[in-house]
C-alpha cells in the first residue's frame, strides 16, 4: 500500500506538470516523475499479489510455507531493489525503456528478488493442472511468464536487437504487452480464489466454460501484443495475427454482457461486503476497458488512437479500475479474516473511499479519452503540437482534478488499511480476554 | 488432460512464433556503414540515458508530454533545424540538458535513422491528408 500511496503522489505531481509546465521543473522534472510513478504503481500490483499468495498458499495446500526464511529474503531483496531504483531515478540514472526506465542491472535485481517467491510458490502449492481450479494455472503462468517477458524485454542489450530499430520496437512491445498480461494473471488468479472463498464453492473456477475463457485470455496474452505495433513497419502477418487474436476478445465481451444482469443483481445483494463491492466495481471496469481494447485493436481506429491519451485511458482503467480494485479486495479479504472487528469499525470510511475513487476514475477516464480525441482532430488538421496541447488543456485540468480525488479516495482506503494492520491481533486479544475470564 | 495439452500447445506455439518474429518478421532493408551504426548507437544510448521516452514517443512507445519523434526529422514543420535548436537550449516544457555539439549530432543521427525506418507511416499520413484536402 506504501507503493500505491507514493505512486499516487508522483502521479498527481505529473498531472500538475501538464497544466503548470514550470511546476517543479527544476527540482523534479517529468523525466523523473513519470518513471517514479510508473515503477511504484507496477510494484504495488505485483507485490500485493505476491503478499496475498504468501497468505493463501498455506491455506490452499494445508501446509506451512516451504521456505519461510526465503519469504524474508524476498522482502529484503524487494526493499533493496525498490530503494536502488528510486535513488537511481532521483539521481538521474536511467535505462530509458518503457516501464523499465531504471538501469538494466536493476532489472536483474528484480528477477533475483522474485526467485525466493517462485521457490516458495512451487514448493508450497500442490499444483493440480489436470483438474484443479483455474487459479492454479493463473498463478503458475503469472510467475513463469514474468521471467520470460522480463528476459525478453532486455534482449536489446544484444546488438542483433539493438541495431535494428524495427526489431527493437517490435520485441519491446511484444515483451511489455505480455509482461502486463503476466502480472494480470497473478491478480486475476487471486480474485478467482477470493470469489471461490466468498461463495464457498469451487464449481465456477473448475467449470469447462471458465477454462475456455481462461485459455482464450492466455492466448491473447501470448499473441495479441501486435495490436500495439500496427504502425511499426514489421512483417504484415504480425498485424494480421494480432488483429485476429484481439477480435476473439469479442467472445469474452459477449460473455460479460450476458452475465452482466447477474453481476448487477449480485452487486446490489452483496454491496455490504467490502471485497464483494470491490469485485463488482472491477467487473464494471473490465467491461469498459474491454470495449476500448477491442475498439483500438481495429487497425482503422488504431491508426488514429495510437499514441494518444486513449491508450492511457485503457492503461489507467486497467491499473486502477481493475487491478487496484481486485488487489484491495484481496487485502480486505485477508484483513477481514484476521481482524474482523477492526475492519467493521473502518467499513464506512473504506466504503466512501471506494465510491469516491470510482466516481473520480470515471471522470479521469473520460478526460483522457477526450484529450485523445482532441489530439486526433489536431493531427488531422495538421496543427502544431503546442496548439494541440493548448486545446487539450480543459481535459488536462479535468484529469488532474479527478486524479486528486482518486488520490483522496484511495488514501482513505490505504490509511484505514494501515490502521487495521497496526492494530493488535484480534485472535491474541480474544485469547487474553478468555484467559482473564477463566 | 485436455487442459494440460492446451497449455503446452500454446506455449510451444509461443516459442515458435517468437523465433519467427525475431528473425523474418522484423528484418530490416536498411544497410548502414560501421561508422553510421556507431553514431546512431551513441545517439540511441544518449536518448535512453536521458530518459527521453518519458516525454516523447517512438512508434507510440513512451510518454505524451512532448511530441512523437518517429517522423520528426522529415516533418516540414520540425526537421533537423528545430530539433537542433531544442536540443541546444530546451523549450517551454523541455529542460535544457546542456548537450555538447557532438551529443546533439549523435541524437539527430539516431532520429534521422528512426525516421528512415518509418516510411509506411509517412505514406499513410500523406494518403489521409490527400483524402481530406480532396473533400
Amino acid at each position: 500500500m506504501s507503493y500505491l500511496a507514493t505512486a499516487l503522489l508522483f502521479g498527481l505531481m505529473g498531472g500538475f506538470q501538464y497544466i503548470l509546465p514550470k511546476f517543479l521543473q527544476d527540482q523534479l522534472a517529468f523525466q523523473k516523475i513519470r518513471p517514479l510513478h510508473v515503477y511504484l504503481a507496477i510494484a504495488w500490483i505485483f507485490t500485493t499479489a505476491q503478499g496475498g499468495l504468501y497468505y493463501y498458499l498455506p491455506r490452499i495446500s494445508r501446509k506451512k510455507i516451504y521456505w519461510p526464511k526465503g519469504a524474508w529474503l524476498h522482502f529484503g531483496l524487494q526493499m533493496a531493489t525498490s530503494l536502488s531504483i528510486i535513488i537511481a531515478f532521483f539521481m538521474g540514472y536511467f535505462g530509458g525503456r518503457e516501464y523499465l526506465e531504471f538501469p538494466p542491472l536493476l532489472g536483474f535485481l528484480i528477477a533475483l528478488s522474485w526467485l525466493p517467491f517462485a521457490i516458495n510458490f512451487f514448493g508450497t502449492m500442490r499444483l493440480n493442472l489436470v483438474n484443479g481450479p483455474i487459479y492454479h494455472y493463473s498463478w503458475t503462468i503469472g510467475i513463469i511468464f514474468f521471467y520470460i517477458t522480463l528476459s525478453e524485454s532486455y534482449l536489446w542489450l544484444f546488438d542483433y536487437f539493438n541495431n535494428n530499430q524495427v526489431r527493437d520496437i517490435t520485441v519491446q512491445w511484444k515483451a511489455l504487452g505480455s509482461m502486463v498480461g503476466s502480472w494480470n494473471m497473478l491478480v486475476y488468479g487471486t480474485s478467482m480464489y477470493i470469489m471461490d472463498q466468498l461463495r464457498n464453492d469451487e464449481k465456477l473456477s473448475r467449470s469447462p466454460i471458465a477454462y475456455f475463457f481462461f485459455f482464450l485470455g492466455f492466448t491473447n496474452l501470448l499473441f495479441n501484443w501486435g495490436h500495439h505495433t500496427y504502425i511499426v513497419p514489421a512483417a504484415p502477418w504480425i498485424k494480421t495475427v494480432a488483429y485476429v487474436i484481439s477480435m476473439t476478445e469479442l467472445l469474452i465481451f459477449g460473455q460479460i454482457l450476458l452475465k452482466f444482469r447477474r453481476t448487477l443483481s449480485e452487486g446490489q445483494k452483496t454491496y455490504h461486503s467490502l471485497p464483494y463491492r470491490l469485485l463488482f466495481f472491477a467487473d464494471v471496469w473490465i467491461f469498459l476497458n474491454l470495449a476500448v481494447a477491442i475498439a483500438i485493436s481495429i487497425p482503422a481506429i488504431n491508426y488514429y488512437t495510437h499514441g494518444t491519451h486513449i491508450t492511457v485511458a485503457h492503461a489507467m482503467g486497467t491499473t486502477i479500475g481493475i487491478n487496484t480494485m481486485l488487489l484491495f479486495a484481496s487485502v480486505l479479504y485477508i484483513l477481514q479474516k484476521e481482524k474482523p472487528i477492526a475492519v467493521s469499525q473502518k467499513k464506512n470510511i473504506i466504503g466512501r473511499g471506494i465510491s469516491i475513487t470510482n466516481i473520480a476514475l470515471i471522470l479521469f477516464w473520460l478526460s483522457l479519452i477526450g484529450s485523445g480525441l482532441v489530439k486526433i482532430s489536431g493531427k488531422l488538421n495538421n496543427e502544431a503540437f503546442a496548439v494541440i496541447m493548448g486545446n487539450c488543456k480543459p481535459f488536462f485540468k479535468l484529469f488532474t482534478g479527478s486524479g486528486l480525488f482518486i488520490l483522496i479516495g484511495l488514501f482513505m482506503i490505504i490509511v484505514s488499511g494501515f490502521i487495521i494492520v497496526l492494530k493488535r491481533s484480534e485472535k491474541h486479544s480474544n485469547q487474553r480476554a478468555l484467559s482473564s475470564v477463566s | 488432460m485436455i487442459r494440460l495439452l492446451t497449455f503446452f500447445s500454446l506455449v510451444v506455439l509461443f516459442v515458435v512464433y517468437s523465433a519467427v518474429v525475431y528473425t523474418t518478421g522484423t528484418e530490416s532493408g536498411i544497410r548502414l556503414t560501421t561508422a553510421e551504426q556507431q553514431l546512431i548507437n551513441k545517439g540511441k544510448s544518449l536518448y535512453q540515458a536521458k530518459n527521453c521516452q518519458a516525454c516523447h514517443q517512438l512508434y507510440g512507445l513512451g510518454g505524451y508530454l512532448g511530441p512523437d519523434l518517429t517522423t520528426a526529422f522529415s516533418d516540414k514543420h520540425r526537421g533537423p533545424g528545430l530539433i537542433r535548436a531544442l536540443l541546444r537550449s530546451g523549450g517551454n516544457l523541455m529542460p535544457d540538458f546542456k548537450f555538447s555539439n557532438q551529443q546533439i549530432d549523435e541524437l539527430i543521427a539516431y532520429l534521422k535513422y528512426v525516421d528512415t525506418t518509418a516510411t509506411p507511416i509517412k505514406e499513410t499520413r500523406a494518403k489521409i491528408q490527400r483524402g481530406l484536402s480532396n473533400r
